[in-house]
């Protein structure tokens, strides 16, 4: 069987985090995107980001959406990978059904 | 003989009613058999699974009892079966779908599957052996072609030195030591032998140098390795052989090195003295390994077919020689009546189950065509039945746990049912995160929806198993979870900002508090509460999301998780007392209602649940402006047992009063609880005795069996025994129950008072566990989400994706099952300990109904089914 790499388990576990990964991701996007004030902790803060801006939060503002922007490709990615495992559980149940 | 249907009516509605609150009615009955439907009979009650037969021939041998032949019989059958087991499972066949259900065999019809199962024994054995035979030839053959071949080349070698001895045929070898004993008559007339073979390599050595020392240089060995690896025709294992060729003169040294060839376990062939003989041999050898080979072929082929012959109706005789071993062993367990022609069983019969039963006798006795039927008789007794509680899908995972600290006590109330929402509940209470709940509701939905799913059902994974088995607990543990997951508002970690925080911090700046100097000079800044505008009310649902970026957070949540936890407990310690309620109303001892349950609700009501209401008093009529002044709770209740309240502020007016008055109350209820229900008894004995003769009067006038059996068995329901009443007041024995029972209440009085204090502190587990599962949380996401989240560099973002990786696998393994596991535990010892010490026994016995489908299958433990 040609490109079988993965046994049906490791397939199954791919598509699980690949779904988790990929709603939550997302939502952690979206989330940084509209600027959430939870999640200023994981905003990539450096000393002059803090010091006074003349145009008050764009700054913190831009910082949070090239996180949400990271988070959308991380999304991406795994939607990718969610497809890959896809066609490896495909190609495991094809498998399955051959006489042996 | 048998009961009046009219009362047994009331008593069936009512019965049917509370079956998972306190278990099926029970009784004992007795089957009366005749011989030669017994059989059928009991077939047909294995098929239903209504009922639990008693043994009534304890003391009898196994091998003494009456159908041991029989069993004999079933068991050489389940030998035979086992053997096919294995071959079928050593050939990789596999056997077909297993939902048939077959039918038990007549006793006639056991022969032919007896017969059948030992002609497919003796022919597997004899195709076995035969194939056995024919590869142990082939292997022989196999050796003696490599060892011609090798041979060969030692021919060259050796016609080169049989040259050289025909020129001194008269003289031996001249490396010969010349003191030798031989005549050289003999060595002169002797002729060359050969002798040649294959021997383990691991031990050419010690033959080569056993070879010399005895026989001294008569013979000549030359060896060569074997390359590959052969297999030895005894063992069957690879090993790797060394092909020797021997050639000696005279047959006394023949004789020596044959000896010394069987010692080293040689494998001898006969070496061929001419090259067209080799060659001959050779071509011989050739065509018999390739008809070997072909028969071998078709043997296995042929021991296939017989082994997907037998796969096809194995399945079944299992099972038909599984009911009938189950069917005999019953038999066995009943015992003759007086004429010897009827067999009587006793068994232990749900009351509402007693027509089914009719029915299924009436059936059997049908289906052998016997003329006479057989029939059930109830017998009164006074013995403890077993404790039957019907349960669904859903309800089992429950009832499992409860049943797991101890089987409740016929008709006492069963914990199950408010257990499918306290369990949940308190899991929940202690888990309590949004996403780690949704994981595990998901989950659970995915083993609820596939649970018809046969490859799931019937895996051997004992810790699959154990998983599966409690999908609808863990699916309602993931749904409380969400619930408190919202309500502490913590999602991985997170808080989520539904409703808008009610906290701002605008109005710090608009009221002039703070300003870009104030925020500048300090590290922590604190929003006040009392400013108008800062807090405009609590959050809607939960707790307010602000308090996830607040440095005191933890100090906020652990006032109130702790406070929450105490609620809690109380709510449910004073739920098990009063279910004790229901216990003490079915076992008719109403007097337990005002001298038990009265004082024990009042101790814990009057202590505890004043703590709880000084608490919510608290929470209610405390406002920020009073906050700084607020007296502390637990200082307060302290105080109330010392009795000291000029101290402190009160909490409300009159407060000084009433807890007085409570610990009054309290501290009376004690001496109640103990004394109450001995003094009540031993009156009640000693006062009796012309309520016993009473009794006996009207005993004596309901002289009808019936009355008395009715009488009987209506006690026997209400679970009072006639002992209480008896006329036969022996003062010794009355003298020894009112001690026993004196130090039974005592203990139970110690118990339950320190139990009070100590159970409430248990209930903070609750919150211990809650802080624990949310610092794991904010640990993990801190540790390894926010190092992806804040990667800087242009591939950061592809780094983004193992990090999440690692972030799930972590959170799974740790979050959901380790925490899980614990929580899990922890709610469960709250059930077991704190709640059901209130009012569950837990001493009775499982109803364990005879029944087809939960007979254990010895192959299936041996993983051969």
């Amino acid at each position: 069987m040609r490109g079988l790499i993965c046994g049906p388990k490791l397939a199954a576990c791919g598509i699980v985090l690949s779904m988790w990964g990929v709603i939550m991701l997302g939502m952690l996007g979206i989330f940084f995107t509209t600027h959430s004030a939870v999640l200023i902790e994981d905003v990539p803060l450096k000393d002059e980001d803090l010091t006074p801006d003349p145009n008050p939060p764009q700054r913190i503002y831009e910082l949070y959406n090239k996180v949400g922007y990271n988070c959308f490709i991380a999304a991406a990615i795994y939607i990718l990978f969610g497809a890959f495992s896809c066609c490896q559980m495909k190609l495991n149940k094809q498998k399955e059904y051959l006489v042996h | 003989m048998l009961a009046r249907p009219r009362s047994r009516g009331v008593s069936e509605a009512t019965v049917k009613m509370c079956s998972l609150l306190r278990g099926e009615e029970m009784c004992l009955a007795q089957l009366f058999l005749q011989s030669g439907s017994a059989y059928d009979c009991i077939s047909e009650l294995g098929e239903l699974g209504l009922v639990e037969f008693r043994d009534l021939n304890p003391n009898v041998n196994s091998f003494q009892r009456k159908h041991v032949n029989e069993i004999k019989k079933c068991e050489e059958m389940e030998r035979i079966l086992g053997y096919l087991l294995r071959e079928i499972k050593k050939a990789d066949i596999s056997l077909p779908d297993r939902d048939v259900n077959p039918v038990t065999p007549l006793p006639k019809h056991v022969i032919t599957i007896m017969e059948q199962l030992q002609r497919l024994e003796v022919e597997l054995g004899e195709v076995t052996r035969n194939k056995e035979k024919l590869q142990k030839n082939l292997l022989e053959l196999t050796e003696y072609t490599h060892m011609l071949r090798i041979t060969r080349s030692f021919v060259q070698r050796s016609a080169e030195r049989e040259h050289l001895e025909a020129q001194y045929e008269e003289f031996p070898f001249l490396e010969k030591d010349a003191m030798m004993d031989y005549s050289s008559m003999q060595r002169l007339g002797a002729k060359l032998g050969f002798i040649s073979g294959l021997i383990q390599r691991v031990k050419i050595e010690a033959f080569e140098r056993m070879l010399w020392r005895v026989c001294k240089g008569y013979t000549i060995l030359s060896y060569a390795e074997v390359e590959e690896y052969l297999e030895d025709p005894d063992t069957g294992e690879p090993m790797q052989s060394v092909v020797f060729l021997i050639s000696y003169w005279g047959d006394q040294i023949g004789q020596k090195v044959k000896k010394i060839c069987d010692c080293y376990h040689c494998h001898l062939y006969p070496y061929p003295s001419s090259n067209e003989e080799r060659n001959d041999v050779v071509e011989g050898l050739r065509t018999r390994i390739q008809d070997l080979h072909t028969v071998l072929h078709r043997t296995e082929d042929y021991l296939k077919q017989v082994l997907i012959k037998a796969s096809e109706s194995v399945y079944t005789w299992v099972i038909q020689v599984k009911k009938m071993k189950a069917i005999y062993y019953i038999l066995n367990q009943c015992s003759f009546d007086v004429t010897n022609k009827c067999l009587i069983a006793e068994v232990w019969c749900p009351v509402n189950d007693i027509p089914t039963l009719r029915r299924a006798l009436e059936e059997g006795s049908r289906k052998s065509g016997a003329t006479v039927p057989s029939f059930v008789n109830r017998l009164p007794t006074t013995d403890t039945p077993p404790t039957l509680i019907r349960t669904n899908k859903f309800t089992s995972g429950f009832q499992n746990i409860v049943d797991a600290y101890g089987v409740g006590t016929y008709r006492e109330v069963n914990p199950a049912p408010f257990t499918i929402i306290t369990f949940p509940f308190l899991f929940a209470v202690m888990f309590g995160d949004l996403g780690h709940g949704a994981i595990m509701f998901l989950s659970a939905a995915w083993m609820v929806l596939y649970e018809n799913n046969r490859k799931l059902k019937n895996t051997r994974n004992e810790i699959w198993n154990t998983f599966f088995e409690g999908r609808y607990i863990i699916l309602m543990m993931g749904l409380f979870s969400i619930y408190t997951g919202l309500i502490y508002n913590d999602c991985f970690s997170k808080s989520l900002n539904i409703f808008g925080s009610g906290w701002s911090v605008r109005a710090m700046f608009e009221n002039n508090v703070w300003d870009s100097s104030v925020i500048s000079g300090n590290g922590v800044l604190t929003l006040d509460p009392n400013i108008t505008g800062v807090f405009k009310g609590p959050y809607p649902l939960g707790i307010d999301p602000i308090w996830n970026l607040a440095s005191n957070r933890l100090t906020f949540l652990n006032s109130y998780k702790m406070k929450m936890s105490v609620i809690l407990g109380i709510i449910h310690m004073s739920f098990g007392v009063v279910l004790s309620t229901f216990n003490h109303l079915h076992f008719r001892k109403k007097y337990n209602l005002y001298l038990v349950f009265l004082p024990e609700l009042l101790f814990m009501l009057c202590l505890f649940g004043y703590l709880v209401f000084m608490i919510l008093y608290k929470w209610l009529f405390f406002t920020v402006k009073d906050s700084r002044h607020a007296p502390s709770i637990l200082i307060q209740f302290i105080n109330m047992f010392l009795m000291q309240s000029d101290t402190m502020q009160p909490l409300y007016p009159g407060q000084a009063g009433l807890q007085v008055f409570l610990l009054v109350i309290a501290l009376l209820s004690v001496p109640v609880l103990l004394l109450g229900k001995p003094v009540y008894l031993y009156w009640l004995q000693n006062g009796s005795h012309r309520l016993g003769m009473y009794r006996g009067y009207e005993r004596v006038r309901r002289n009808s069996e019936e009355e008395l059996y009715l009488m009987r068995a209506h006690d026997m329901e209400e679970g009072s025994s006639l002992s209480d009443f008896s006329t036969s007041g022996e003062h010794n024995t009355e003298e020894f129950n009112f001690a026993d029972e004196f130090l039974h209440q005592a203990i139970h009085t110690i118990e339950y008072c320190l139990g009070c204090v100590s159970n409430t502190a248990s209930y903070l587990r609750l919150w211990a566990l809650s802080l624990a599962h949310a610092q794991l949380s904010e640990v993990l996401w801190a540790m390894v989400m926010r190092i992806g989240l804040r990667m800087d560099t242009s591939l950061g973002v592809l780094f983004l994706v193992p990090v999440f990786g690692l972030f799930a696998v972590l959170t799974v393994s740790i979050l959901l099952v380790m925490e899980g596991l614990s929580a899990f535990l922890h709610a469960l010892r709250l059930h077991w300990v704190e709640f059901q010490n209130k009012f569950y026994s837990g001493t009775g016995v499982k109803f364990c109904p005879f029944s087809f489908s939960l007979l254990p299958s010895s192959f299936e433990h041996d993983g051969l089914l």
